[in-house]
C-alpha cells in the first residue's frame, strides 16, 4: 500500500512531530511566562494568599496611686477572633463554637454584620475563659477562621471602690472610631479604650502603640503559625499613670459609707489641689466591664434605680445649702461690706421680716447678735440674710460667677457637671420667665435658690479656705504641675481666719458637728448643710471642711454629700471627719482605729481619755 | 539481566520514560499528601497508586506478549462493550471526588472505574482496523464519516455525562489517525472549521470574516472536494454560528462560568476562578527552581484544589520551579515523540494507526492538563497521563502502552 510506504510515513511523522512542538513549545513558553518571568508577582501573591496581618494587643499602661502601689494593672487573658471569609461558612464556625462560648444570635448577627461593613478581623469573645480558648484549640480543624491570642486584661485592684473615678474599658465601638478622638491609625476595629474615668481622659497615654505580626493561615483559614519572614512589630506598651488618689483612703472609704445610702465623698490636698479621693456610692465592679458586661448584668446597672453607674462626685448636683454660706461670707468679706467682728443690725429672732414677707431662720429659737464667726457657727439665716443685702444680687451674682459656680472645676475627668448658678438677673427670666427682685439675694445668701453644685465644687471652693493664698487650682487625679489658678477672693488672712473660726465653732463642743467630728488628734473644722430636695421630705446631708494637726495649716479638705441623708451634722460630718483622721493617722504615722469620733466611742462606749485633752472643759483649761 | 529488563520491556525508551514518569508521579502524589492539617484521602494516596503501578506492570507484562493478531480481533467487541458500558454509566454512573455532579463511573464492589478509558482504547483500535484496510487517502468527506461516527458515538456519549475533558481526547485521537491514515490538511481544517465559527460567532463582524475565508478556501481547493461537500461545509459553519447563543445558554452555569473564568479568571476569584487563579498562583511562585520537594505552601495549606488529581501538575510547578516543569514536560515529550518514532518505523498500517490512535489521547490530556494549569486551557476534569492520582487511570494507561509496543514491535 503506498499510504504506509516508508517515505510516506516519515511525511507524515515529521508533520506530527510539528504538531508536537507547537503545542509543546506553547506549554514551554507559558511555564517561563509564569515560572520566570511574573514569578515575584505570583509569589507576592502566593504571600498574601496565606500570611494575613493580625495586630498584637499591648498591656494598657498601669494606674499608681500616689504612693506608688497599683490602681489597674494587666493579666494575661485570652481574646477569640473571627477572621474574615465567605458569609455562610463563618456562620456554621460560629453557630458550632456557640457550644462552647455564650454566642446568642443577636451577637452572630451583630460578628457578621460588622465582617461584611468592614471586611476584617472581629473579636467574638475579648475575654475567654481558658477552659473555651483550650477547647477551641483542641478542635482547632472545626474552627476555620477562628484566631485565639493572648490579650492582656484589665484588672482593677480596687474593684468598685475606684469604678468612678478609673473608670473601665471595653472594645472600641464604630461610632467611637468615627470620632475625633480615635482618628488615625493608631486605633482600629476590636481594640480595647477606655470608656469612662480617668481609662478615657487619658486613653491616649495608657493605650501605647498596637504592634502587628503576620500569621500564615491556610485556605480554610486554620492558622499554621506565625510567618517567621517578617519579624514581628511587638508595639508599645502604654504609659503608666501616677494619680493623686491615695489607694488606702480610696478604700476605706468605701468602707465607710452606708451601704444603703448614695452619695459622694472628695478628699483634696490642700497643697497642690490633688484628688486624694473621690468617691461615689453606690458603685460597682468595674471589672465586669472588662471584655464586654454580661447584658443581664448591664441591664441591672443601666435601670438600677440607685444609679450606680452615675458617678455622683463630679456629675451629681445638689443645692449646696449651709455649706454655700462660706461663700457669701467670703464674698462679702472681699467686697468689704461685712467686718468679721461686726453684728448686724437685726439680731436672729428666729425669723426676720423683709420686704412684704417673714424669713426664717431654721432656729426659731433666735441666735441674737453674732459677729460673723458664731454666724457660720449656727448657720444663722437672719445673719446672712442681711449679709446678702449688703452684697447686693448683681454683686452676689458677679462674684459667684467670678469664683466659677456656673461653670466645671476643670478636673481632669472625661466628665463634669457644670454648676448651677445665675450668672445675672436675666436667669431668672430665661428659666423662669419672671424678673428678679432683690429678694433673690436672700434665698442665694444661705445657700437656697437656683444653686445646684458638684460634690466637687464645694470641695473645691472649701479647698480655697484651706489654703492661705486663697485661691483653688483645678483638681487634678493625675499627678503633675497644678494647672494655674482660675479663682480668688483676695481675702486678707484675718479674714479667712474669721471664716475659719467659723468652721470651727461648729465642730466645737456645742457646735452642731461636734461629736460626729471631734478626733483624738486632728481638728477637723468645717460646714454642715441640709439640702431640701423636691423628690423627698428627707434632705441631703452635707459636710464641707477641712482638718489637720491642731493649730497647724489643714492638711486635707473633705466634702461629703448622702442623698436623703438628713441633717449634715449626723451622717455626713461623721464620714468626712473619719476619712480625714484615716488619711492624716496614715500620713502622720499613728495607728489607725476604726473607732475614729468621740461619738462613735460614746456610741460604743470605749473611754476616750483624749476627749478632756483635746476639748478642756471651760475653765479647767488655761 | 539489562538485557533481559530491555527484553521486559520491549521498547526500553518509551517504557522507561512512562515508568520513570509513573514513578515521578506517585512522588509528586505523596508530596501533594504532605499537607499542614493530613487528610485521609491524600495522605495515602500514594500508596495505592503504587500498588495500582504494580498490578499495571502485571497486565504491562501479560499484553505486551499476547499475539498482535488477539488486539486486532478484540477491537470490535472491545468498542461495543465499552459503547455498552458508557450508556450504563449515564444511567447509574457516579460522580468521584472532585468531580461528583458528574456521571463517569461505574462502581463495580468496592471499585470504580471511568468506562470512556476503556472506550478511548477501544475505539482507538476498532478506527485503526477501520482504516487500515483502506487502501487509499481519505480525500472527501465522504470519507471520513465511518471512523468520525465510530469516533462520535463514544464521544458523544461522554459529552452527556458530561465529561468534556474525555471528549477532547476523542477528538484528538480522531484527528490523530485521520492524519496519519492520509487525510490532507486542508480537509482535517475545513472539518474542524465549525467548531471554530462556535466559538466566534459571538461577534458578526469577526465571523463574516471568517466566513468569507472559509468560502474563499473552498475555491481555491474546489478540484479536491464534491459541490455538495463544500456546500456541507459552509452549512456546518452557517449551523454552528447559528446554535452558538442556544448551545451557550444550554449549558449549566458551571460550565458557563469555566468558559468565563477562563477568559479573566479574576470576574470570579472566590468561585470559578479560584481554581485556575490559585493553581497559577502555585505555579508562579514555584519560580525557576521551585520551593522544594513537599515544601510548596500553595499546596500544604490547602490552597490547591484537587492537588493530587487533576492539580498535580501546579505542585510539580510550585514544588520543582520551572527547572522541575520544562523537565517533565520534555519527559512527556520524549514519550509522545517515541510514539511517533515507532509508528513511522512501523510497517504495518494497523501499527501506526493505533500509535497515532494513542498519540493524539495522550497529546490532548497532556495538553489540556498541563495548560489549564496556567490558564492556558480552560479546565476540564482530564488528568495527567501516568502522574495524576487514579487507579484505573494509571492502569489503562499502561494498557495502552503495552498495545503500543506490541503492536509497533510485530514484525
Amino acid at each position: 500500500m503506498s499510504l504506509y510506504l516508508p517515505h510516506e510515513r516519515q511525511r507524515r511523522a515529521l508533520g506530527v512531530y510539528l504538531v508536537l512542538a507547537v503545542f509543546m513549545v506553547t506549554l514551554a513558553i507559558a511555564f517561563f511566562r509564569i515560572q520566570v518571568l511574573r514569578s515575584s508577582t505570583w509569589e507576592l501573591r502566593a504571600e498574601s494568599n496565606r500570611i494575613r496581618q493580625l495586630p498584637v494587643p499591648t498591656p494598657r499602661g498601669i494606674i499608681y496611686d500616689r504612693e506608688g502601689r497599683i490602681l489597674a494593672d494587666n493579666v494575661p487573658g485570652y481574646a477569640i477572633t473571627v477572621l474574615p471569609g465567605p458569609i455562610d461558612s463563618v456562620r456554621a464556625t460560629l453557630n458550632r463554637m456557640s457550644e462552647y462560648v455564650q454566642l446568642p444570635a443577636s451577637e452572630v448577627d451583630r460578628v457578621l454584620s460588622t465582617m461584611q461593613r468592614f471586611g476584617r478581623e472581629v473579636v467574638v469573645d475579648a475575654d475567654a475563659d481558658f477552659a473555651v480558648v483550650s477547647a477551641i484549640q483542641e478542635r482547632r480543624a472545626e474552627f476555620p477562621g477562628v484566631y485565639v491570642e493572648m490579650r492582656p486584661r484589665r484588672r482593677y485592684a480596687l474593684g468598685g471602690a475606684a469604678a468612678h473615678v478609673l473608670g473601665y474599658v471595653g472594645e472600641v465601638t464604630a461610632e467611637e472610631l468615627e470620632s475625633e478622638e480615635f482618628l488615625g491609625e493608631r486605633y482600629t476595629r476590636g481594640m480595647i479604650v477606655g470608656k469612662t474615668g480617668i481609662e478615657k481622659q487619658y486613653e491616649s497615654m495608657l493605650q501605647g502603640r498596637q504592634g502587628l505580626k503576620y500569621v500564615e493561615f491556610d485556605a480554610r483559614g486554620r492558622i499554621v503559625g506565625d510567618f517567621t519572614g517578617v519579624s514581628t512589630d511587638e508595639g508599645e506598651a502604654g504609659s503608666e499613670l501616677h494619680l493623686n488618689i491615695d489607694l488606702e483612703l480610696q478604700q476605706w472609704i468605701d468602707h465607710i459609707f452606708p451601704d444603703t445610702m448614695a452619695g459622694a465623698v472628695v478628699a483634696l490636698d490642700p497643697a497642690d489641689g490633688g484628688v486624694l479621693a473621690l468617691y461615689s456610692a453606690p458603685t460597682f465592679d468595674p471589672n465586669a466591664f472588662v471584655g464586654g458586661i454580661d447584658p443581664t448584668l448591664w441591664a441591672g446597672l443601666a435601670t438600677d434605680e440607685r444609679k450606680p453607674l452615675f458617678d455622683r462626685s463630679v456629675l451629681g448636683l445638689y443645692p449646696p445649702a449651709s455649706t454655700w454660706k462660706l461663700a457669701a461670707a467670703g464674698i462679702a468679706l472681699d467686697l468689704g461690706v461685712v467686718v468679721p467682728d461686726e453684728h448686724m443690725q437685726v439680731p436672729c429672732t428666729g425669723g426676720w421680716y423683709w420686704g412684704n414677707r417673714y424669713w426664717r431662720c431654721w432656729d426659731a429659737g433666735g441666735h441674737g447678735y453674732q459677729t460673723l464667726a458664731e454666724a457660720i457657727g449656727n448657720s444663722c439665716d437672719v445673719y446672712f440674710y442681711q449679709l446678702g443685702l449688703r452684697v447686693g444680687l448683681d454683686q452676689m451674682l458677679r462674684r459667684a460667677t467670678d469664683i466659677g459656680f456656673s461653670r466645671r472645676c476643670g478636673v481632669d475627668l472625661p466628665q463634669e457637671s457644670q454648676g448651677i448658678f445665675p450668672e445675672d438677673r436675666t436667669w431668672w427670666e430665661r428659666n423662669f420667665g419672671y424678673r428678679a427682685t432683690e429678694g433673690e439675694v436672700l434665698n442665694l445668701a444661705i445657700g437656697q435658690g437656683p444653686n445646684s453644685q458638684t460634690p466637687l465644687k464645694i470641695a473645691q471652693f472649701y479647698l480655697a479656705l484651706a489654703r492661705d493664698n486663697v485661691s483653688a487650682p483645678a483638681p487634678m487625679v493625675v499627678r503633675g504641675e497644678p494647672i494655674a489658678e482660675g479663682w480668688g477672693l483676695n481675702l486678707a488672712p484675718e479674714h479667712i481666719e474669721a471664716m475659719r473660726e467659723g468652721l470651727r465653732m461648729v465642730t466645737a463642743p456645742g457646735g452642731t458637728a461636734h461629736f460626729g467630728t471631734a478626733l483624738e488628734h486632728w481638728e477637723v473644722i468645717g460646714k454642715t448643710g441640709t439640702g431640701q430636695n423636691a423628690q423627698s421630705a428627707q434632705d441631703h446631708a452635707w459636710f464641707a471642711g477641712m482638718a489637720g494637726p491642731p493649730g497647724a495649716p489643714p492638711e486635707i479638705v473633705v466634702a461629703v454629700i448622702v442623698e436623703f441623708g438628713d441633717a449634715g451634722s449626723t451622717v455626713a460630718s461623721p464620714i468626712a471627719s473619719k476619712t480625714a483622721d484615716y488619711y492624716l493617722r496614715r500620713k502622720h504615722g499613728i495607728p489607725v482605729d476604726t473607732i475614729q469620733t468621740y461619738g462613735e466611742h460614746l456610741r460604743v462606749g470605749r473611754p476616750a481619755p483624749w476627749y478632756r485633752r483635746r476639748f478642756p472643759p471651760r475653765g479647767e483649761g488655761t | 539481566m539489562i538485557r533481559l529488563l530491555r527484553l521486559w520491556t520491549v521498547d526500553a525508551r518509551l517504557v522507561g520514560a512512562i515508568a520513570g514518569l509513573t514513578l515521578f508521579g506517585i512522588a509528586m502524589i505523596y508530596s501533594a499528601g504532605e499537607v499542614h492539617i493530613p487528610n485521609p484521602v491524600t495522605d495515602e494516596a500514594w500508596l495505592r497508586q503504587l500498588l495500582w503501578f504494580a498490578i499495571a506492570l502485571v497486565a504491562f507484562t501479560a499484553l505486551a506478549r499476547v499475539p498482535p493478531r488477539w488486539i486486532e480481533w478484540v477491537a470490535v467487541p472491545a468498542y461495543v462493550v465499552s459503547i455498552v458500558l458508557l450508556a450504563i454509566t449515564l444511567v447509574i454512573g457516579t460522580g468521584s471526588g472532585t468531580a461528583a455532579g458528574v456521571r463517569s463511573w461505574i462502581a463495580v464492589g468496592g471499585l470504580s472505574f471511568q468506562p470512556a478509558e476503556v472506550a478511548k482504547l477501544a475505539t482507538v483500535l476498532v478506527v485503526a482496523r477501520l482504516l487500515s484496510q483502506r487502501g487509499t487517502k481519505l480525500n472527501t468527506l465522504r470519507d471520513l464519516m465511518a471512523p468520525a461516527a465510530l469516533v462520535g458515538l463514544p464521544l458523544g456519549l461522554v459529552v452527556l455525562q458530561p465529561d468534556i475533558g474525555t471528549a477532547m481526547a476523542f477528538v484528538g485521537i480522531l484527528f490523530a489517525m485521520l492524519f496519519w491514515a492520509g487525510t490532507p490538511v486542508a480537509l482535517l481544517v475545513l472539518v474542524a472549521s465549525p467548531v471554530v465559527s462556535l466559538f466566534i460567532s459571538y461577534d458578526t463582524r469577526l465571523w463574516s470574516w471568517y466566513i468569507l475565508a472559509v468560502i474563499g478556501f473552498l475555491y481555491f481547493y474546489r478540484y479536491r472536494l464534491f459541490l455538495f461537500e463544500s456546500v456541507t461545509v459552509v452549512l456546518a459553519n452557517f449551523a454552528a454560528a447559528t446554535i452558538s447563543r442556544p448551545l451557550w445558554n444550554s449549558l449549566a452555569t458551571y460550565q458557563q462560568n469555566r468558559i468565563l473564568v477562563y477568559l479573566d479568571p479574576e470576574v470570579d476569584p472566590r468561585g470559578a476562578g479560584y481554581q485556575v487563579i490559585q493553581s497559577k498562583v502555585s505555579v508562579g511562585s514555584g519560580g525557576l527552581l521551585g520551593q522544594g520537594f513537599t515544601l510548596g505552601p500553595q499546596k500544604r495549606y490547602d490552597f490547591l484544589p484537587a492537588q493530587h488529581t487533576d492539580f498535580i501538575f501546579s505542585v510539580v510547578g510550585e514544588e520543582l520551579g520551572f527547572v522541575g516543569t520544562v523537565f517533565a514536560i520534555a519527559a512527556f515529550t520524549y514519550v509522545l515523540m517515541r510514539l511517533v518514532q515507532l509508528a513511522e518505523r512501523s510497517p504495518d498500517p494497523f501499527a501506526g494507526l493505533v500509535l497515532l490512535g494513542i498519540f493524539g489521547a495522550w497529546l490532548v490530556h497532556i495538553f489540556v492538563n498541563i495548560g489549564m494549569t496556567v490558564g492556558l486551557v480552560p479546565i476540564t476534569g482530564i488528568p495527567l497521563p501516568f502522574v495524576s492520582y487514579g487507579g484505573t487511570f494509571v492502569l489503562m494507561s499502561w494498557v495502552a502502552t503495552a498495545i503500543a509496543v506490541r503492536v509497533a514491535h510485530e514484525r
